[in-house]
């Protein structure tokens, strides 16, 4: 009898173990939602209506004029920098490029950072930084926009509201926001944590093999 | 007579091994204090096996650079650098350093963490040379 209840229990652990992982193929949505009560052949069905990416206007390293059309049908990852940034800045673009040399031959995947002191950080700057970072082509795009505007746009990515600082310039946080082609976010990663980004390469591979992604 | 000799023979290694042991004990010091503040001042920027990042921050494994450059080290530390360009590990370098405020002892201590660090054999550097060498800054 005792056999059989030991046995019982290690079918029911074992198929809650199974249960569990029927989910691990898709990533989370984050954000708020919105049910939306709509009425299909007669029938009351909720829709939900997700957190998406708002519409932004900004230039990249080459001068080009860049919105959130640019990345229509894209899965792209986002981070907030400065160039002149002496804090966290040079090991979150250290882990990034390992982000660029994973998908950099991959088109449906962005890699976009915006910059939160576009003051200084000029086309000219840009380009400056991304050459000597070592980054070509149109993978990864560093891009400026009105301040007020980024730092408006951060809240929507769920990352930190940026802050002036006297000492070090700009306070931010160092997060990678992956976001799917609906521009909805699907993770969020410490980008000074080398496991989070190893975590961010494996999950935009999960991403890509969604039926909605692809 | 022989008891002053037995008694040299004993005596003399004892000193060496003594002086050998406090270097040894300073050396260990230095490096491992030098170890946090690298971690804490110099990590971000230069990585934590001095790799640097790609063309925009120096490596900190060109020996040759280090040895050649040994007493502007601690200037380099102290005051930064701005407009300047060097040549590290066969690429050139333009950006600016920022100044890190730290005190004689402690850039001695990151210094021979450094030196000794990432493929690096430069020994102790200790506090009395970085003094020195900071009086020489031209800033």
């Amino acid at each position: 009898m005792k056999k059989l209840i030991g046995a019982l229990a290690i079918l029911i652990l074992a198929s809650a173990c199974k249960f569990n992982t029927q989910n691990d193929n898709a990533l989370p949505i984050y954000g708020n939602r919105t049910p939306v009560p709509k009425t299909v052949d007669g029938k009351t069905v909720t829709d939900t209506i997700y957190q998406t990416i708002p519409d932004f206007k900004t230039v990249n390293q080459y001068g080009d004029s860049i919105t959130s059309k640019n990345l229509d049908g894209k899965i792209y990852v986002a981070d907030f920098f400065f160039t002149s940034c002496p804090s966290i800045c040079p090991v979150m673009h250290r882990n990034m490029l390992n982000v660029y040399e994973a998908y950099k031959n991959d088109k449906n995947v962005t890699i976009i950072s915006y910059t939160i002191d576009p003051k200084h950080d000029s086309v000219n700057v840009l380009k400056h930084y991304a050459d000597k970072l070592g980054i070509t082509g149109n993978t990864w795009w560093l891009l400026q926009g009105k301040k007020e505007e980024i730092f408006k746009l951060s809240e929507s990515y769920l990352v930190r509201k940026p802050e002036e600082d006297a000492k070090q310039l700009f306070i931010h946080d160092g997060y990678f926001i992956l976001v799917d082609k609906q521009k909805r976010i699907r993770g969020t990663y410490d980008g000074t944590v080398p496991d989070q980004v190893n975590h961010l390469i494996a999950d935009i591979k999960t991403l890509k093999a969604e039926p909605d992604q692809q | 007579m022989k008891l002053k000799v037995i008694g040299a023979l004993f005596f003399f290694p004892a000193i060496l091994i003594y002086s050998c042991g406090e270097q040894d004990i300073n050396f260990k010091r230095y490096y491992t204090t030098g170890n946090v503040v690298y971690t804490n001042k110099c990590q971000n920027c230069h990585g934590s096996d001095g790799q640097g990042l790609s063309a925009l921050i120096p490596s900190l494994t060109d020996t040759v650079f280090l040895h050649k450059n040994k007493s502007l080290l601690p200037c380099f530390i102290k005051y930064g650098l701005k407009g300047k360009i060097l040549i590290i590990g066969k690429k050139a370098y333009d950006g600016d350093m920022p100044p890190v405020d730290l005190s004689p002892i402690e850039i001695a201590e990151v210094l021979t963490y450094v030196g000794n660090s990432f493929g690096n054999n430069m020994g102790l550097i200790s506090q009395e040379e970085v003094q020195k060498d900071l009086e020489k800054c031209r800033y």
